[in-house]
């Protein structure tokens, strides 16, 4: 099987869910932005199994998926909670972390 | 056994030290037992020396091993010479000691806190017994610090006057300068003979290149400078006047002013291998007696007067020990002798200032004999002896010395002849402002002779300074007596003995006279148009302040500035490096902009970078 | 020796520490009785040591206590004695409860944390002069930070923080460098030995280093200690933080820690690295002499008390590393009676000043004047002390100067007699201070000082009475030393020199 197809689409995916986050100012936007980044690598991980032969990558893309799912949790609930104090849900408007 | 000469005012000092004011009522007394107990103990060991032949005489106790690194060949005994010199100095301190411990219990009976004194007073005689029985030069260095702790203490007694304080300080720095050279020439001892004990120097000396000996003799001669309060280190001593009088007249008359010269004697061997060393010990004393007479006759201030005059006789001493075996013995004649006489001395000026609430002025004293008949007598007594009147102690201690320096060279000879004169000169004026002139007191004082405490002592002493020198040259018995330790050669002057006790006694006359005829009539307050020399005389001869322009002022100057180094450079260096950092941290952090997007862009670019190093280093 | 007797020594404050935080309901002592007993029974632990200690035993170190600690880098916990670590423990021994004892005003509020801490700090200078393995070595030298850095940080004056930054800073320094010499050290002891190992015994009686792996370690190793001990120009840290510092750290900091500086040059240094200490003896020598007239100097014009004494400690561990580095018999032991002499003065100055700064909370010499008249016993005390300090014969401090003077002029005569001059300035700045603050006339402030109490003389008396002692008796000390000094002399190669002139007689 010729993997390249697969990989280049991964790649897109890649870079498209990469410029998302670094261009939306969304929290919601850049947060699906960072799942499409996940898929990305998650497409890779499978193809690279299905190569192989082996069951190494999809069990990496399990993992990877868990990793997404306990993600979510936790940043929606940042983002709710960012949303709710300050009725917005940009990201360059929480900036008191800083110098 | 000579160990409780020591030990006792020690212990007592200890005692009246640590128990403080609880001891205050029998401290005195205690103290005065001490020191009795130490002179009585002395007194039998003295006893029994004399009942044995010359050479038994020295006795050794090695009380315990003291510092000891076997290794190394490195051992000092904590052991305790007594012999004839020792022996000498013990009595003279005992005895001077206890009659001034008995003096100090009228003179400081309106002090607030006579028990302190009384245990620094202990506190010194333990201390300098210590120096003069010690049988090594690290030993004696224990003593000789002691001493001048004991000084140091007793010099600020009244330690609320700032004058009493600083002039403390400055006696025991210019003290430890001398103790710089003591230090340096212990050294050398231990590293050339691989020993610092007497009679392992005596016995090494001989056969040791001519360096050792210069070098050691110049070394103790710097040590003798400072405590003797000799050229160039003899500044202090009139400042330590600000002391009671009790103890200028047992530390910086008696006692301990003299140890200088006891440590050149007692280095004898040293001496005798290095003319050039004894050269220059004979210059320092000539220097140093002309210097305090031409002091001691411009101070108005009787007890400044009196300690040019203490410097200068111990010129004299200092000048006889230069001169070698023909010097020695005279040397710790005039000791003893000046012991006595300048002690009666002190003691009486003491007395006086009893009398007439601690006027040091002689312009305002002036017909005190009516008032105070036994100070006066004794202090005349002490007169006579000075200036060397016969057959008072003086003369014979003093005449001795002529003989002596004239028979080394003309020099010599005419400055100890000069320095008689002097004598002579300062002390009529002394007599003559303080006891024959019509009084000129003060308008609150009312003189009264001193209590018998005080008196006592003075007459004690008056008796010796008018005896002791008859007793102790009579059919040479000193010479004898000391022959076996310093070694003794009869000077042979180059004119008859006659003949020189002839010319000493015109040039006393003279001196005697010009001191009457300048001073039949007194100024209550110090003339002001006078000689240049009475000028500089006036300023200690400018010695405060050469000190002040060559050490003091530079020296403050560069610790001053070695302080602003510290803190400015080496200091700054660290602070400047702390700053540096914490400068480049300030600019760095800025970095860190708190916009989640930028810090994702830096993970993409570094991810980028990372990804194009790995595949450049790849091809 | 069966008996883990120094483990003993070691535990003894820690479990102390310990108790302080059990609740009150369950022990009977305040905390100022558990810190104080703590210490006390160290101390009665040391004297039972010390009465079995062999003097003349060969044995490099006695009362071994020794078990695997991480055993693939052939590290141990290893504890042993010489009769140098004997003499410090003896030293740490005896001032901590003079200063727990003496410093109990400084407790108000953070009592328990101020006890813990001083405890913490004598076990951690307790294990440093115990260790026997490099590696634990280097660990509980830079552990006696900690403890220090609290003190200065927490209880020091306005200053405290940035002075317990910089002398945390200095340590670590130190400590940084001291690590890469160590893991250095390690990896030629792999390739020459066969096995690694960390033990300061076998490390000095089986390696051969070449002469330049030898001098970088040196450095190294010398770099912390210099900085410790602290040698110039590596000194600010200590004016500053004994300025800030209370007397009760500033006694437990240089009269006790700042030894390891020096008792590192003498029980590593000069074992392991023989051939290099020799090599840089003479600029060694030449910097602590330039570091005795330096400290002199500027002790002379500083215008605050404590910052006095820091300066006059500058100038006395010239002293004692001059002693180390003479590699001569007399001016080694001389530097161990030094680090005592230095011990007992130094917190004999900083608890009287301390009682006295306490009081008007102002340290400035300025501020003060004819103290002794409100003030007697704290005069006198204070006055002993000082005079021990700048080696008034008959004290401690004088036999230690005498001997490491001594001891470097049978080597080189120039720096010795250099070194010399510091007995004059000694006295200037000593008496100097002494005269400002408690002589002259009774200034406004002093006039309501209130003089020791009891309790606080009892705590100072011991410090007199041993700097007494070891004035005319020093034999004690000598002995326990003597042995180990003569090892290291022996590992150097350094004979000492016979007298001139049985040479001559000899030839």
């Amino acid at each position: 099987m010729n993997p390249n197809a697969y990989l280049v689409l991964s790649g897109i995916i890649f870079s498209i869910g990469a410029i998302g986050v670094l261009l939306r100012r969304n929290a919601i936007v850049a947060f699906m932005s960072v799942e499409l980044m996940l898929n990305a690598a998650n497409l890779a991980f499978v193809t690279g199994s299905r190569v192989w032969g082996t069951l190494d990558g999809q069990t990496a893309a399990f993992f990877v998926m868990v990793v997404a799912a306990a993600e979510v949790v936790v940043g929606l609930a940042i983002i709710i909670t960012i949303f709710r104090t300050r009725n917005s849900a940009s990201v360059d408007e929480a900036s008191l972390l800083r110098w | 056994m000579i160990a409780a000469v020591i030990a006792l005012p020690a212990l007592s000092a200890a005692v009246l030290l640590s128990f403080g004011n609880r001891t205050n009522k029998f401290g005195p007394l205690l103290a005065i037992f001490a020191s009795t107990g130490s002179f009585l103990i002395g007194l039998w060991h003295f006893l029994q020396m004399v009942a044995r032949p010359a050479e038994e005489r020295p006795a050794l106790t090695t009380v315990y091993e003291w510092l000891a690194v076997p290794a190394a060949g490195f051992k000092i005994n904590f052991a305790l010479q007594l012999d004839q010199l020792s022996i000498s100095f013990v009595l003279l301190i005992t005895f001077v000691g206890t009659l001034i411990h008995i003096y100090s219990l009228g003179y400081m009976s309106h002090d607030e806190n006579p028990r302190r004194f009384f245990a620094y007073l202990n506190l010194f005689v333990a201390a300098m017994l210590l120096l003069v029985l010690a049988d090594n030069y690290l030993l004696l260095y224990v003593g000789w610090e002691g001493v001048g702790l004991a000084s140091y203490l007793l010099i600020g007694f009244w330690q609320h006057k700032p004058t009493a304080a600083v002039a403390a300080k400055k006696a025991f720095v210019a003290n430890r300068v001398g103790d710089f050279g003591l230090s340096l020439a212990i050294m050398t001892m231990f590293i050339v003979f691989g020993s610092v004990s007497f009679s392992d120097i005596n016995s090494g000396i001989v056969g040791a290149p001519a360096w050792v000996s210069l070098t050691l003799g110049l070394l103790l001669l710097l040590a003798a400078c400072g405590k003797s309060a000799q050229f160039p280190l003899q500044s202090w001593l009139l400042d330590a006047m600000e002391g009671p009088t009790p103890v200028s007249a047992l530390i910086h008359a008696a006692t301990m002013v003299t140890a200088g010269v006891y440590l050149i004697v007692r280095s004898a061997s040293i001496f005798n291998a290095s003319e050039i060393a004894q050269t220059a010990v004979v210059i320092t004393g000539a220097i140093s007696l002309l210097m305090g007479a031409i002091i001691g006759a411009a101070k108005d201030d009787i007890k400044k007067s009196l300690a040019g005059s203490t410097m200068s006789q111990i010129g004299y001493m200092v000048l006889a020990a230069g001169l070698g075996p023909i010097g020695y013995v005279f040397a710790i004649l005039h000791l003893i002798t000046h012991g006595f006489f300048k002690a009666v001395m002190f003691l009486g000026a003491g007395s006086i200032m009893h009398a007439t609430n601690d006027n040091v002025d002689m312009r305002r004293y002036g017909g005190l004999p009516k008032v105070m008949f036994f100070t006066t007598i004794t202090f005349f007594i002490g007169y006579l002896a000075i200036i060397g009147v016969p057959p008072f102690a003086g003369f014979y201690s003093k005449d001795h010395i002529i003989e002596a320096a004239l028979s080394h060279s003309w020099w010599a000879g005419a400055a100890v002849l000069f320095g008689a004169g002097l004598t002579a000169f300062y002390m009529t004026r002394m007599m003559m402002m303080t006891f024959v002139s019509k009084s000129r007191w003060h308008d609150d004082v009312h003189p009264h002779e001193s209590p018998l405490s005080m008196v006592l002592p003075m007459i004690v002493l008056s008796v010796g300074a008018a005896t002791m020198g008859i007793l102790l040259t009579r059919n040479h018995i000193f010479e004898h007596w000391l022959e076996p330790i310093t070694g003794f050669v009869k000077p042979e002057p180059p004119l008859p003995i006659q003949t020189i006790t002839t010319i000493t006694l015109s040039v006393v006359a003279i001196g005697v006279l010009i001191g009457i005829w300048q001073n039949i009539k007194i100024a209550k307050v110090a003339p002001v148009k006078v000689s240049f020399v009475v000028k500089a005389a006036r300023k200690d001869l400018y010695g405060d302040v050469l000190n002040e322009t060559l050490l003091m002022r530079p020296g403050q100057g560069l610790t001053k500035s070695l302080n602003i180094f510290d803190n400015a450079v080496v200091d700054g260096f660290v602070n400047g490096l702390g700053l540096f950092v914490s400068g480049i941290s300030a600019r760095l952090r800025r970095s860190e902009t708190g916009y989640v997007r930028s810090y994702a862009m830096s993970i993409v670019l570094g991810t980028a970078l990372l990804i194009i190093a790995l595949l450049m280093v790849r091809i | 020796m069966n008996f883990p007797w120094l483990l003993i020594v070691l535990l003894t404050p820690l479990i102390g520490t310990v108790l302080l935080f059990i609740p009150k309901r369950f022990v009977a002592f305040s905390d100022q009785q558990i810190a104080l007993y703590s210490s006390l029974i160290t101390l009665l632990f040391v004297i039972v040591i010390a009465l079995q200690f062999d003097i003349s035993s060969s044995a490099t170190t006695q009362f071994d206590v020794s078990f695997d600690w991480i055993p693939v880098f052939g590290i141990t916990f290893h504890l042993g004695l010489t009769g140098i670590s004997l003499v410090l423990v003896g030293l740490t021994a005896v001032l901590t409860p003079i200063v727990l004892l003496a410093t109990e005003y400084e407790v108000q509020k953070k009592n328990k944390e101020f006890l813990m801490w001083i405890l913490l700090t004598q076990a951690s200078a307790l294990a440093v002069f115990l260790a026997r393995d490099l590696f634990l070595f280097y660990v509980v030298f830079e552990a006696m930070l900690i403890p220090i850095f609290f003190l200065v940080g927490r209880f020091g004056g306005p200053k405290r923080g940035a002075a317990a930054l910089k002398f945390i800073l200095f340590g670590l320094a130190g400590g940084l460098v001291m690590l890469a010499a160590l893991i250095w050290l390690y990896f030629v002891a792999v390739n020459q030995l066969g096995r690694g190992t960390f033990s300061i015994t076998a490390l000095s009686n089986e390696l051969k280093l070449d002469a330049w792996t030898e001098r970088w370690l040196f450095l190294g190793f010398f770099f912390a200690f210099a900085l410790k001990a602290p040698m110039i120009p590596g000194h600010t840290w200590l004016p500053d933080t004994a300025e800030q510092a209370t007397p009760g750290t500033s006694t437990m900091l240089i009269g006790i820690l700042d030894k390891v500086g020096t008792y590192g040059m003498l029980a590593i240094l000069l074992p392991i690295f023989p051939n290099a200490s020799i090599e840089f003896a003479p600029v060694i020598i030449g910097f602590a002499a330039l570091g005795i007239i330096y400290g002199a100097l500027v002790a002379i014009a500083q215008k605050n008390i404590k910052r006095t004494f820091a300066y006059i400690s500058i100038s006395h561990f010239g002293f004692i590393v001059m002693g180390i580095f003479s590699f001569t018999s007399i001016g080694m032991i001389g530097s161990v009676i030094y680090m005592v002499a230095h011990g007992l003065s130094t917190a004999g100055l900083f608890l009287t000043a301390g009682y006295l700064i306490r009081q008007k909370d102002n340290s400035l010499i300025s501020n003060f004047g004819g103290v002794t008249k409100a003030a007697p016993v704290m005069t006198g005390l204070f006055l002993i002390a000082g005079l021990s300090s700048i080696a008034l014969p008959g004290m401690a401090g004088f036999v230690a100067e005498f001997m490491v003077l001594t001891g470097t002029f049978q080597k080189y005569k120039i720096p010795a007699i250099i070194a010399t001059l510091a007995i004059v300035l000694a006295a200037i700045y000593m008496l100097w201070l002494y005269q400002r603050v408690f002589t002259g006339t009774e200034t406004k402030e002093s006039s309501n000082i209130i003089d020791l109490n009891k309790k606080q003389i009892l705590a100072l008396s011991p410090l007199v009475a041993l700097t007494l002692l070891f004035g005319f008796y020093p034999a004690p000390i000598i002995k326990i030393s003597e042995s180990t000094i003569a090892h290291t002399m022996t590992l150097v190669g350094a004979t000492d020199p016979q007298p001139m002139i049985r040479k001559v007689v000899n030839q």
